[in-house]
């Protein structure tokens, strides 16, 4: 039951993004460049990212905060992104402009893994 | 049988140092209060209760050091919000020991954040600890954002590569390794090539009769992969050194004493200096553990260790801050 819930709100997600990027793609250049971009979060809590996969449109950007009271990393094993340390609190941004699987982890906590798809 | 023996294990089938009633006895202590002393090659356990008792005998050694770990200067959540206490609690401990300790070793996470005035804290609280000569190996919250270059200007000197290193002490062969950095995506400590081969070319000339110690961050034992806690390639560092009778592992990162023996080699691991850690796999996650104030300088300590020459023992005993 839980799977079927969040598929449908993965859909949900999918087709929102998608809707926006149409609304976006038929406003003239102005509104288009005033409109909030898409932005998604990763929070990062007992030592794992949640969600582990987040799948995202192009454009989207992915915030990670860390709610440990240990500092973590977002590190690409590609090295397209690299956050700085980040303790308690505190944010790191990036903003996916090509599709893609971007896995990543923390550079301090190896164990700790993660994967953003953009598509 | 006297009270005495009753804490003495001396059964050796394997004539490989270890028994399996001693060794479980020594890990049910661990964490307690316990007290394992290899020698002539068998495991001798005793209650902290006895420590008395042996104290004469065992642990005046003809080297006696102290290892200390896991400071995270800079640290200041609910799990322990005074670090900088707790540690001058931890050279207090160290410099009322019975048998002045000739020198320390800090196992890493000197810091919390890497941060110089961080580093700064550390060094002026250790300044006032009687032992002068202290040998550090980093923990990767030593060598954040910089892969260790201001660890390295701080600490580097005398080492190879990122921070490796040994020296010899009375007879005793020390080797400080370097398992934080390169970490991999899903995997654990690592050592590295370069460091091994170094490593085995150290070792290469030692007689097999030399005592080694060998310290670093990251346990060299799989304590619990789960959660990060072993290195990928300790494997290979033990190979170099099978041929040696007794090997003595030192650890920190997981803020709390364990121990373990497998044929020649006692690995062991200190409490920290800051806040503990959960059990392994006894929480969602290893963060810091909150226990009451009152109880908090009792999951914290020090490690002392006492190595008496000709009698092949290396006395590990861990003392709580309370």
């Amino acid at each position: 039951m839980r799977r079927v819930v969040s598929t449908a709100v993965l859909l949900a997600t999918t087709f929102g993004v998608a809707f926006a990027g149409l609304q976006a793609g038929a406003g003239n250049l102005t509104a288009a460049a005033q409109q909030k971009p898409d932005m998604t979060e990763v929070k990062i809590d007992n030592f794992s990212f949640g969600p582990a996969e987040l799948k995202v449109a192009v454009g989207t950007t992915v915030t990670w905060t860390n709610r440990d009271d240990i500092p973590h990393t977002a590190v690409s094993t590609d090295k397209t992104f690299k956050s700085k340390v980040l303790d308690t609190d505190e944010k790191f941004s990036f903003t996916f402009s090509k599709p893609g699987t971007y896995e990543y982890f923390c550079s301090i906590h190896p164990k700790m893994t993660g994967k953003v798809v953009v598509q | 049988m006297t009270a005495k023996s009753k804490d003495e294990l001396l059964h050796d089938h394997n004539h490989d140092g270890v028994d399996r009633r001693g060794f479980l006895k020594c890990m049910a202590w661990a964490g307690t209060g316990a007290f394992c002393v290899m020698q002539g090659g068998v495991l001798k356990s005793y209650s902290m209760s006895q420590m008395s008792q042996v104290a004469s005998k065992v642990t005046a050694g003809q080297l006696s050091f102290v290892q200390i770990s896991d400071s995270h200067m800079g640290f200041n959540k609910a799990a322990n919000p005074d670090v900088v206490g707790t540690l001058k609690a931890a050279v207090d401990k160290v410099n009322a020991l019975s048998t002045p300790a000739e020198f320390m070793l800090h196992t890493g996470d000197i810091t919390h954040l890497s941060k110089p005035e961080e580093f700064d804290t550390v060094d002026q609280i250790l300044k006032s600890a009687t032992p002068k000569d202290i040998f550090y190996v980093p923990g990767e919250h030593d060598m954040l954002n910089d892969d260790g270059k201001q660890y390295l200007e701080r600490y580097g000197k005398n080492t190879k590569g990122a921070g490796w290193f040994s020296f010899d002490k009375k007879g005793v062969h020390f080797i400080g390794l370097v398992n934080v950095l390169n970490l991999k995506a899903g995997g654990l400590g690592t050592l590295g090539h370069d460091q091994l081969e170094w490593m085995e070319d150290d070792v290469k000339h030692l007689k097999s009769s030399t005592p080694i110690v060998v310290f670093a961050h990251i346990p060299l034992w799989s304590v619990y992969p789960e959660w990060g806690w072993g290195t990928e390639d300790s494997a290979q560092a033990l190979a170099y050194l099978k041929k040696f009778g007794s090997v003595t592992v030192l650890n920190g990162h997981i803020h709390q004493t364990m121990q373990k023996v497998e044929g020649n080699v006692t690995f062991h691991t200190a409490a920290s200096t800051a806040f503990p850690q959960p059990e392994p796999g006894k929480a969602p996650s290893p963060g810091p553990m909150k226990v009451p104030a009152e109880q908090l300088k009792s999951v914290l300590g020090i490690t002392d260790v006492n190595y008496v020459h000709g009698q092949h023992a290396l006395a590990v005993v861990d003392s709580s801050l309370a």
